[in-house]
């Protein structure tokens, strides 16, 4: 296994860059962190929308996350994958889809969860905010969010371990990315395809706990300072 | 009297079939310091959270400084900005430091500049005795603490009148003292108040008017001598007599 890790951790890494498309690690990370990136704006959007005192806008975002959440993440990936090209007019690359696909399904998993968090915020934070004269939205955005978001990290920590782990299924759609590497190394090897995915699992684990270490440090670290440990 | 800084006239409010404002009136007039009591669910909170239109009336008349609260145009968060209210549950915002929760409305809602806001902020923290808790989160503060906090939150706008809903009622009995010393010397300045509270001494020492509720309704609206002294209406002596009991 050190041998394999030896000859082959800077395909694990980077796939066949520089002499051909980044891949590997770097490509996995790529993907999820646009993912993230642009599935939490739209799943905030999302849970203040569910949030809302105006019942078509509560409806409407109910069966957007509703009906995303329906559906198992593979068929919508397909679905992107023969839809976007139809509908938009362009050839898309399969990593464009990929990350569509992730945002997309992110967004309302990740949405439920900050809805969550938002209904946890007691009556009495918005009415102070209102009762300064703050708007609506400025309460929202100052007041509610800011407190729920904090206190479901733990949550959204998961979601974005999810999407991590989810870009592996970029595979199906050939985007160049870590498991995709994995494959291409153990199709060189033949023979130890025990050994290859092994460190493919290793490498998906400590990347998923250091980023749920780290987030759950930075966590702790902002509740000491706010005297609510 | 002088002119009236809130009036409410003839004012109802309904929760579904629940009648908890019963035709209510009642002028509140500059410098006055106006203390509501009566026993639980007589709608204390209720009437005064209409004064800031935390709550919608049915019907009747409601103005603050000449401003129709209820009326159709009304642009409420302009409106607020004119009167403090000061919660039970104090309801600082717990990810702020002291400081940004006083600075909260002047720089977040009337945009004015941090300097100066934190200036005015300051002052105020000095004032309720909380100067050097400026950078501290409420978090670390004790109830009391956390209440006169946001008694300098409220009062950060400067308005000119400030509510208080049962402000020492959440309070163990040991730092109502502190929080009632605050409200004492803002009446002492002459600041318009109105306060839901249960503390007898504090309404007989300071109180200009006391007005008593009982199911919906403003039973007696009178100085605190004579509530206090020569309780016309068995209600009020039956009040009287459990509020003592609790101490
Ligand atoms: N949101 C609400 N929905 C329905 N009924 C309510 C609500 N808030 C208060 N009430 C009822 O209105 C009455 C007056 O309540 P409240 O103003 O809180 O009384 P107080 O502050 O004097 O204890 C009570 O009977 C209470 O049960
Ligand atoms: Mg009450």
């Amino acid at each position: 296994m050190l041998e394999i890790i030896q000859d082959y951790w800077l395909t694990f890494l980077i796939g066949q860059y520089p002499n051909g498309p980044l891949g590997g690690l770097a490509m996995t990370l790529i993907v999820a962190v646009l993912s993230i990136l642009m599935s939490f704006p739209i799943a905030i959007g999302l849970a203040v929308a569910r949030s809302s005192t105006w019942r078509w806008l509560r409806l409407a975002s109910a069966c957007v996350v509703n009906f995303v959440r329906g559906i198992p993440l593979l068929m919508l990936i397909f679905w992107c994958y023969f839809v976007i090209p139809i509908m938009t007019g362009y050839a898309v690359s399969g990593f464009w889809t990929l990350v569509c696909a992730l945002t997309i399904y992110e967004a309302s998993y990740l949405s439920e969860v900050i809805r969550a968090g938002i209904a946890s915020i007691p009556k009495g934070q918005t009415e102070a905010a209102r009762s300064l004269g703050g708007s609506y939205m400025l309460t929202v955005r100052s007041v509610v969010l800011p407190q729920a978001l904090f206190n479901v990290l733990p949550g959204i920590t998961s979601q974005f371990i999810s999407t991590i782990k989810e870009t592996s299924l970029g595979y199906v759609i050939a985007v160049n990315e870590l498991t995709f590497a994995a494959n291409q190394i153990n199709n060189q090897l033949l023979t130890q395809p025990l050994q290859v995915f092994t460190i493919l699992a290793v490498i998906y684990f400590l990347l998923c706990f250091l980023l749920s270490r780290g987030l759950s440090a930075i966590e702790t670290s902002i509740r000491r300072k706010r005297g609510l440990l | 009297m002088t002119a009236a800084i809130v009036s409410l006239d003839h004012v109802n409010k309904w929760y579904g079939p629940h009648h908890v404002l019963q035709d209510v009136s009642l002028e509140i007039g500059k410098g006055e310091v106006v203390v509501i009591c009566g026993p639980s669910g007589s709608g204390k909170s209720t009437l005064i959270r209409t004064i800031n239109a935390l709550e919608p009336i049915r019907d009747g008349k409601l103005l603050l400084n000449g401003v129709d609260v209820h009326g159709k145009g009304t642009d409420l968060n302009k409106l607020r900005q004119s009167v403090g209210f000061v919660f039970q549950q104090f309801n600082l915002f717990p990810h702020m430091s002291v400081l940004d929760n006083v600075t909260f409305a002047p720089i977040r809602i009337q945009k004015r500049p941090r300097a100066e806001a934190e200036a005015l902020a300051r002052e105020l923290l000095a004032k309720v005795g909380l100067a050097e808790k400026a950078d501290s989160f409420p978090g670390f503060l004790s109830g009391g603490q956390q209440q006169r906090v946001a008694i300098a939150r409220a009062l950060a706008l400067q308005p000119p009148v400030i509510l208080f809903d049962e402000p020492t009622s959440a309070l163990d009995p040991e730092m109502v003292g502190e929080v009632l010393q605050v409200m004492k010397s803002l009446a002492r300045d002459g600041m318009t108040m109105v306060c839901v509270t249960h503390e007898m001494g504090f309404a007989r020492e300071v109180g200009d008017r006391i007005v008593f509720m009982d199911q919906g309704r403003i039973v007696v609206d009178t100085t605190p001598e004579l509530f206090f002294d020569a309780p016309d209406h068995p209600r009020i002596k039956r009040f009287l007599s459990d509020v003592k009991g609790e101490h």
